[in-house]
């Protein structure tokens, strides 16, 4: 599947000026507030209606200069920040509401297994005013998967819940791209959600898209390292984290040795030294080679690191980077404590 | 009740209930139309549908008159093309009463179609429905206090039409004489007084009853939308 968009357009002071590809899998629209990235979901749905480009799945044509279909031609599940259940509906009205408009033969769901993948089966004869937030997205996910969509579309459906219900819908999202291995594009702006869900992620600001690429490596901020769980200490509830070029540990990760995972490391709880320090509270010291080094701030830099396979950013003041006469090519220790890789910074590959 | 004052009651009943009957479709879509369509002519459109509120309702009465009547364009046409007459009939006073109960009507229609979320309909398009779909699964049953509401001020109205009726079908007994047409007749002859009474107590009465229903109904729809 490709999908490709390119879309130009004005909404009142704003201008909207993005071209991108999706492919398989999982693709996040990564941005702060503001950067059209819920507009872009809208033009990809059909809700909103660009002024030029061109908008396709494959080689079938959602919008070009001669061509508009409606958001009903489109068959694509949108999963809204706040749901959108119908209220007048209970809960199996809703997840039904779409099947009724695709043809038969085209079910590869059925309603038995998006009951079981997102647990609704008890809830089936509820309304949704009495489902809980978390709920009610469940409901949402498998609403828009009943109607045998070619690509799901979510709009931050973790934004309007607390922490507990997040890592709950975060867990049934991972499920739905495990075992469908349906595409979505996933838009966000937390960088937690990004480098559990996606693949590969399109960066978006004031309208125009800033970066894009593989999540591994293209995170502003940080690092994300592949990695595979080598050993679960549960005496100390950590877990060995294996990447190519080396291995670290990370506090209470959920998952069961030989399952991979993705880890991102954030710049600033990376410290760089040019010596190997002993007596240290810090588990996780790993030798590397400075690549390059960026500017980030009046007072700091991003020094990009490799770990002899995986890459990692450190991001240290000006003053350290003058003290230790950093520069590319210099062979360095990282330095990172485990507490600062926990569970929200650990996505299941 | 005596047997006229219960044939009056009756085609009472009959021509508002025939009013409110024709209004529905056309308040539905004037209603759907001024709360969702985006066209030229739109302010016009509203005011000549508000119109029946504020012209004195003898005006309308001889407007449908002109148009309807016996020698009127539109009542000659149905009359040779469908044989359906309004002059001096009962479908007269319910064509009038009906008139004069649309705005009430497209008023909480439309303002029950414009409190629908228009992003439910957008989830609904989503999800595959067409327009015509959208409206009758979404739209519609999430407005349907409004315009139950709406349909039930057009009956009311109707009950209490008597200027257009009067001036358009005329006050033939039997025929056009519905409640406040055959109260202005008694009136309007030496002793009727004890009569108007009765019928003015009857119309009390059913527009109490009318009221009641209209809050047991908004009630029970309450209810349903809770549970």
């Amino acid at each position: 599947m490709t999908l490709d968009v390119r879309i130009g357009m004005r909404l009142g002071d704003f201008a909207l000026d993005v071209a991108f590809a999706a492919g398989n899998g999982v693709t996040a629209l990564f941005g702060p507030s503001g950067s059209g990235k819920t507009s872009v979901l809208n033009a990809i749905a059909g809700l909103l209606k660009p002024a030029s480009g061109r908008i396709a799945l494959d080689d079938r044509v959602f919008f070009d200069g001669r061509t508009w279909l409606a958001p009903r031609e489109r068959r694509i599940g949108y999963v809204f920040q706040e749901a959108r259940l119908l209220p007048h509906l209970n809960v199996r009205q809703n997840l039904l509401y779409g099947r009724f408009f695709s043809p038969e033969r085209e079910h590869p769901v059925e309603l038995d297994r998006v009951l079981e993948l997102l647990d609704l089966a008890r809830l089936l004869s509820r309304r949704p005013q009495n489902l809980s937030g978390g709920e009610k997205q469940r409901v949402a996910i498998g609403r828009a998967l009943l109607a045998s969509p070619r690509l799901m579309l979510m709009d931050e459906p973790l934004a309007s819940l607390d922490a507990s219900r997040k890592a709950e819908i975060l867990y049934y999202i991972e499920r739905l791209r495990d075992e469908l291995g349906l595409p979505m594009v996933f838009v966000s702006h937390s960088v937690e959600e990004v480098v559990r869900l996606a693949d590969t992620v399109v960066v978006l600001a004031e309208g125009k898209v800033a970066d894009r690429g593989s999540v591994v490596g293209h995170l502003q901020g940080g690092a994300v390292i592949e990695s595979t769980v080598a050993e679960q200490d549960l005496r100390w509830g950590l877990a060995r984290l294996q990447f190519a070029g080396g291995s670290l540990y990370a506090a209470d990760v959920n998952a069961l040795v030989g399952e991979r995972v993705r880890v991102r490391v954030r710049a600033q709880d990376v410290a760089l030294a040019t010596v190997r320090p002993a007596s240290l509270s810090m588990l996780n010291v790993l030798p590397a080679t400075v690549k390059s080094i960026a500017d980030a701030a009046a007072s700091s830099v991003d020094v990009q690191l490799d770990l002899g396979g995986a890459e990692l950013v450190a991001r240290i003041t000006r003053k350290s980077l003058a003290e230790l006469g950093l520069a590319p090519g210099k062979p360095v220790f990282a330095l990172i404590k485990s507490v600062a890789i926990d569970r929200v910074s650990v996505g299941y590959a | 009740m005596t047997a006229v004052e219960i044939d009056i009651l009756l085609l009472s009943l009959k021509v508002a209930f025939w009013a409110m009957l024709g209004v529905l479709p056309v308040a539905l879509a004037l209603a759907y139309l001024l709360a969702r369509g985006g066209f030229p002519g739109k302010a016009l459109l509203d005011a000549v549908v508000n119109l029946p509120l504020v012209l004195p309702p003898v005006v309308m009465g001889y407007l449908l008159l002109a148009a309807f009547g016996r020698n009127g364009a539109i009542g000659t046409f149905l009359d040779q093309h469908f044989g359906v007459t309004f002059a001096f009939r009962w479908t007269g006073a319910a064509l009038a009463a009906g008139i004069m109960g649309l705005p009430l009507a497209v008023r909480a229609m439309r303002q029950a179609i414009e409190a629908v979320d228009q992003r439910l309909e957008a989830a609904a398009a989503t999800l595959g429905a067409s327009p015509a779909w959208i409206f009758a699964t979404v739209t519609l049953p999430l407005a349907v206090p409004g315009i139950l509401n709406g349909l039930l001020l057009a009956f009311g109205r109707s009950l209490g039409e008597f200027g257009a009726t009067i001036t358009f079908v005329s006050n033939i007994p039997g025929e056009t004489q519905t409640l406040p047409l055959a109260i202005y007749g008694l009136t309007q002859v030496p002793g009727g007084d004890a009569q108007a009474w009765r019928l003015c107590l009857l119309s009390i009465a059913l527009s109490l009853a009318a009221l009641l229903a209209s809050e047991w109904l908004s009630g029970a729809l309450k209810r349903r939308a809770q549970t």
